[in-house]
């Protein structure tokens, strides 16, 4: 939010950047949406395309490295984690009407913190085991 | 002239506010729910079974594990859960429908492009899920 703090002065609160990244993260998944059907299907569909689906993200294709769709895989499992975290905030703040300020900056917070860490935790996992 | 107020007011709009707020929940209920039982699948130990459905033991008497791309498809084998996959393509569908048109009607103000997007949208979409329902069903 830097740049947005020099150019107009204004902060984000922290609702408000979740809000844009529950958008931003909906919006991503969507534009991967055919590279998330092509894993469930080369993945699933025979034990050689499930080769060919490892030998993507270890080796590459067509040029391409595989750290490279690893990362793509890694984006795509931080907009995951953010949109249903962010959606069970929703649920929670309807179903117990929390509506007030100190809830909606801590859950805010913690929803950014909780997608972050277990991005990470998944991203060792990917890259290094 | 009908009265216009109190409980016989008439109500304008498009009346798909409620709906839409309820269906993102119950769509993402239904995912949030697939998720959770596609990772107890994954973390759990599948072990083979014999055509009457029992765990196979060796000799030493030691459950035979499953891994790799046995128990990934195995996963989805069960009749039960294609069918919980293809409700939650289904969901998915029309949850992504509801998110891509909000944002779709905030940000892009013009008729003309929005339409244009909303086509693509809903083009993207219907292929994308008949993409996955015939992965599913080829499925043995």
């Amino acid at each position: 939010m830097r740049l947005v703090d020099a150019i107009t002065g204004y902060r984000y609160p922290p609702m408000a950047v979740v809000s844009i990244l529950h958008r931003v993260s909906g919006v991503i998944m969507f534009l991967l949406l055919p590279f998330i059907i092509w894993m469930f299907d080369t993945s699933l569909s025979t034990e050689i395309s499930y080769e060919r689906f490892a030998r993507v993200f270890n080796v590459g294709v067509g040029g391409v490295p595989g750290w490279f769709f690893k990362l793509v895989a890694l984006v795509l499992i931080w907009s995951y984690l953010l949109h249903l975290i962010a959606g069970l905030r929703h649920l929670w703040m309807d179903a117990t009407h929390a509506v007030g300020l100190k809830f909606g900056r801590q859950s805010a917070n913690f929803t950014m913190a909780a997608s972050v860490v277990l991005t990470v935790l998944l991203g060792v996992k990917l890259f290094f085991f | 002239m009908t009265p216009n107020y109190g409980s016989k007011r008439v109500v304008v709009g498009a009346h798909y506010g409620l709906r839409d707020w309820l269906s993102q929940r119950v769509t993402a209920a239904l995912m949030a729910l697939f998720t959770l039982i596609l990772i107890v699948q994954v973390l759990l130990p599948s072990y083979a079974r014999d055509s009457d459905g029992e765990r196979i033991k060796d000799a030493a008497g030691n459950l035979q594990k499953i891994v790799g791309y046995d128990k990934w498809a195995g996963i989805f084998a069960p009749q039960w859960m294609k069918v919980l996959t293809f409700v939650v393509i289904v969901s998915l569908l029309y949850h992504v429908w509801v998110g891509m048109r909000d944002v779709l009607m905030d940000y892009v103000t013009s008729v003309g492009p929005r339409l244009v997007l909303q086509v693509f949208t809903i083009v993207w979409l219907v292929g994308c899920a008949g993409w996955a329902i015939q992965v599913l069903w080829r499925l043995s």
